[in-house]
């Protein structure tokens, strides 16, 4: 079983880009888990057909504690046989959703929902690591592998960059490692070659490059993956390749994180120079 | 033993410690030197000595109310025992929850003895221990309707309750719970004051930021809130009185015999009903000036109320007090004043001829918080003890700037002492009496050395006033004379 968790921005596209990816692997044949570890609970609706309604935190406060509730109230079967729980958690606001997501984790721990059969737990974690609670997924005897997924837009390249030096504090102390990023096209000026240079500068690789596409949205709003959907399109044929990528995936490394002057001298190699040679180019015209 | 000598020895007690440490530390022990000229103190600190005014001629200097060092073992509690434990619980017409999980409330129950008079559950909710008893679920969805349910259970269960506050453990600061909104819906809705106090534990270096804090609330949200509806010229506030063991009820007694009347009593045995009248007294009178300056301070600014310290522990600095206080009022009371030190004066005696002999000449090594680690000095001095060390858990430089003028030459002075620094000078300096809190107690007594728990007058007192001090010096005698110890067999 492999453990593995996506991190990225908030809004880049990790829960579309993981259950996606994740029905790539379940129509291989792979027997998978996710857990979503966010309190808007939308990391399984793809794959429920559903927002899912039963959380772990939500039947937790419903019934008075974890000790109340059984793994099969929270664990549910989607698209091809893959498992589906979520961590749930409060409103945006109050209380704790770092303590939400460390709770259920343990609680899906104590009460086996690891089964040996399971080829792979995705962990798709909420935007950036905000407090303990969402780097749980990094720390010892749980995922071992991240993949970061990310744009060519400077932020969500911050943010990648951030993850990473979590990653680097965990690696230390308990072995995952980065296995490398995926990116979610936004249409950026070069954005292949930016996100290349900065996986190449992280000391990783840029994993798969997932173009825009719209079937991605039409998809979404029948609640499903495109796999599901439309199973010839070739974003389809784009998922099932990410997914073969992560399947045999090697490349396992300890990131070096850039300084925030890396960072900006790589923007400034790839995205201003271009305006500049258009601006340029638009003068001599 | 010698100042030169005593400093040695200090040095060497700091050779233990890592080079950082030892730098840090030996800057909060200090060996009185011979005084300056024109430092003396008076007697009775007078108002007059505020930040501003205090002597502050280098001698006093020692290095207080910063962080202990990680490791150490320090006697310090939390801003959270400095609000809860010590200012707000012994008011006793209003409930005091302790907002967050259970332990909290649970160890701090009823451990300052702080004694109320009332009914238990109807006027008096001292006796009890109030807890939102946080779980897991509360932690991650915040605690906002546990709060609002605990109030309304409150007003349901004890409709005589006059107010509630919400004392926020560590967990409350931790979540960002917004306890303010809580406080204010249920303070519209159940009619009665409901109290935000931000003491989360982790707040500060230690209790006294809960006492700062404690006061604040107070400020915003009881003082002034009422109308005295029949103001006089004695009119006067006990400040910082708690009342461990019947203590405010013996000061209270002295001075209702000067011919003063005690508006209210902060905050033993007090009621939020007549501490949000404070605001129209003559004058403040400070017990405990650590944990209750800021109040006394904002109503002197606010009101134009003056304050003063004073000291009801032990004969001598009773007298002195009686008389400070008599002197900011008219002849009548000037003449009470002498009048109720007649009165007292034989029995004075009489407790002094029974236990002076008895007590002559023994030396105590003080260790306490708020304002013992002075006031109780003179208690001492009179029963011919001697003072040869003396420090606090969590004062401040004004703290020090009132002590330090009053001790003899060559008495240790230790800032946040740690255990180990008090095993040694106690080894060292070999007191006949060491008075300390719980956490010390039972070190020194398997050391063989007498010991009072100061804190909470060890189950006894009050020792305040004329009523306390033959209580005082009975006890002392008993710790020092018993020959239990003679039977211990020191470990060295």
């Amino acid at each position: 079983m492999r453990q593995v968790a996506i991190y990225g921005k908030g809004g880049i596209g990790k829960s579309t880009t993981t259950q996606n990816l994740v029905a790539g692997l379940a129509e291989a044949g792979k027997k998978v888990l996710i857990v979503g570890c966010d309190p808007k609970a939308d990391s399984t609706r793809l794959m429920l057909h559903a927002k899912c309604q039963t959380t772990v935190m939500d039947l937790a406060r419903e019934r008075g504690g974890v000790e109340e509730l059984e793994l099969s109230d929270v664990l549910l079967t989607g698209y091809r046989g893959v498992k589906c729980t979520e961590s749930g958690g409060p409103e945006p606001g109050v209380g704790c959703a770092g303590r939400g997501v460390i709770t259920a984790i343990n609680f899906l721990e104590e009460n086996g929902a690891y089964t040996p059969d399971l080829d792979f737990v995705f962990y798709d974690v909420l935007g950036d690591v905000v407090c303990g609670g969402f780097a749980m997924p990094m720390r010892e005897k749980k995922a071992q592998e991240i993949y970061i997924v990310t744009s060519g837009e400077m932020m969500a390249m911050y943010a990648a960059n951030n993850i990473c030096k979590g990653i680097v504090k965990y690696a230390v102390s308990g072995g995952i490692r980065l296995g490398g990023l995926i990116c979610n096209s936004r249409k950026v000026d070069k954005e292949y070659e930016l996100i290349a240079a900065l996986a190449d500068k992280l000391g990783t690789h840029l994993l798969h490059f997932v173009p825009r596409d719209n079937v991605v949205q039409r998809a979404e709003l029948k609640r499903m993956t495109v796999i599901e959907y439309e199973p010839q399109a070739g974003q389809a044929d784009e998922y099932r390749t990410l997914a073969r990528k992560i399947s045999e995936n090697k490349n396992m490394v300890i990131p070096n994180p850039l300084t925030m002057e890396e960072l900006e001298e790589l923007l400034i190699t790839y995205g201003f120079m271009d305006a500049e040679e258009e601006a340029a180019a638009a003068a001599k015209a | 033993m010698k100042t030169t000598e005593v400093k040695g020895f200090i040095e060497e007690l700091l050779k233990a410690y890592p080079e950082k440490a030892r730098k840090n530390r030996a800057a909060h022990l200090m060996v009185k030197e011979a005084e300056p000229a024109g430092c003396a103190m008076p007697d009775t600190v007078p108002d007059t000595l505020t930040d501003n005014g205090a002597p502050n001629c280098g001698a006093c200097a020692i290095k207080s109310n910063v962080k202990s060092i990680p490791g150490v073992m320090t006697a310090r509690g939390c801003a959270y025992a400095g609000s809860k434990g010590v200012v707000w619980g012994p008011i006793r017409d209003m409930v005091h929850l302790s907002h967050g999980p259970v332990g909290c409330g649970y160890y701090s129950w009823s451990t300052r003895r702080n004694l109320a008079q009332g009914k238990p559950g109807v006027d008096n909710f001292v006796p009890f221990q109030f807890t939102s008893d946080f779980q897991e679920k509360d932690i991650v969805y915040g605690g906002a309707q546990k709060l609002e349910e605990i109030c309304r259970e409150i007003k349901g269960l004890f409709p005589e309750a006059k107010g509630i506050s919400v004392q926020s453990e560590c967990p409350i600061g931790l979540i960002g719970d917004d306890i303010e909104a809580s406080a204010k819906l249920m303070q519209n809705e159940l009619g009665m004051p409901v109290i935000p106090v931000r003491c989360e534990g982790f707040r500060g270096v230690s209790q006294s930021l809960g006492h700062h804090i404690a006061n604040d609330s107070i400020r915003d949200h009881v003082l002034g809130k009422g109308k005295l509806p029949d103001p006089g010229p004695y009119d006067v506030a006990i400040i910082g009185d708690y009342n461990i063991g019947g203590d405010a009820w013996a000061s209270k007694k002295i001075i209702e015999e000067m011919g003063l009347r005690v508006v209210a009593m902060w905050s033993g045995d007090g009621q939020i009903e007549t501490m949000k009248l404070t605001h129209a007294v003559k004058l403040n009178l400070i017990h405990c000036y650590r944990s209750m300056n800021y109040i006394a301070r904002h109503m002197e600014e606010e009101y134009g109320i003056p304050w003063m310290e004073y000291n009801f522990f032990g004969p001598t600095k009773i007298e002195a007090s009686i008389r400070a206080i008599a002197a900011r009022f008219d002849d009548t009371v000037r003449e009470n004043a002498e009048k109720v030190i007649a009165k007292y004066r034989p029995s004075v005696d009489a407790v002094l001829a029974k236990y002076r002999p008895r007590l002559d000449g023994k030396k105590v090594m003080l260790y306490v918080g708020g304002l013992r680690p002075r006031h109780v000095i003179g208690a001492y001095e009179d029963l011919g003890m001697e003072l040869i060390g003396t420090g606090y858990e969590f004062g401040h430089a004004d703290d020090y700037q009132r002590t330090i003028p009053q001790v003899k030459e060559g008495t240790v002075i230790y800032d946040d002492a740690t255990e180990y620094e008090l095993e040694e000078l106690v080894k060292g300096l070999r007191p006949d009496l060491v008075a300390a809190g719980i956490k010390e107690k039972y070190v020194f007594q398997k050391m063989g050395f007498p010991f009072r728990q100061m804190h909470s007058w060890d189950y006894s007192g009050p020792y305040h006033g004329y009523d306390g001090f033959p209580i005082f010096a009975r006890d002392m005698d008993m710790a020092v004379n018993s020959p239990t110890w003679k039977l211990v067999k020191a470990p060295w």
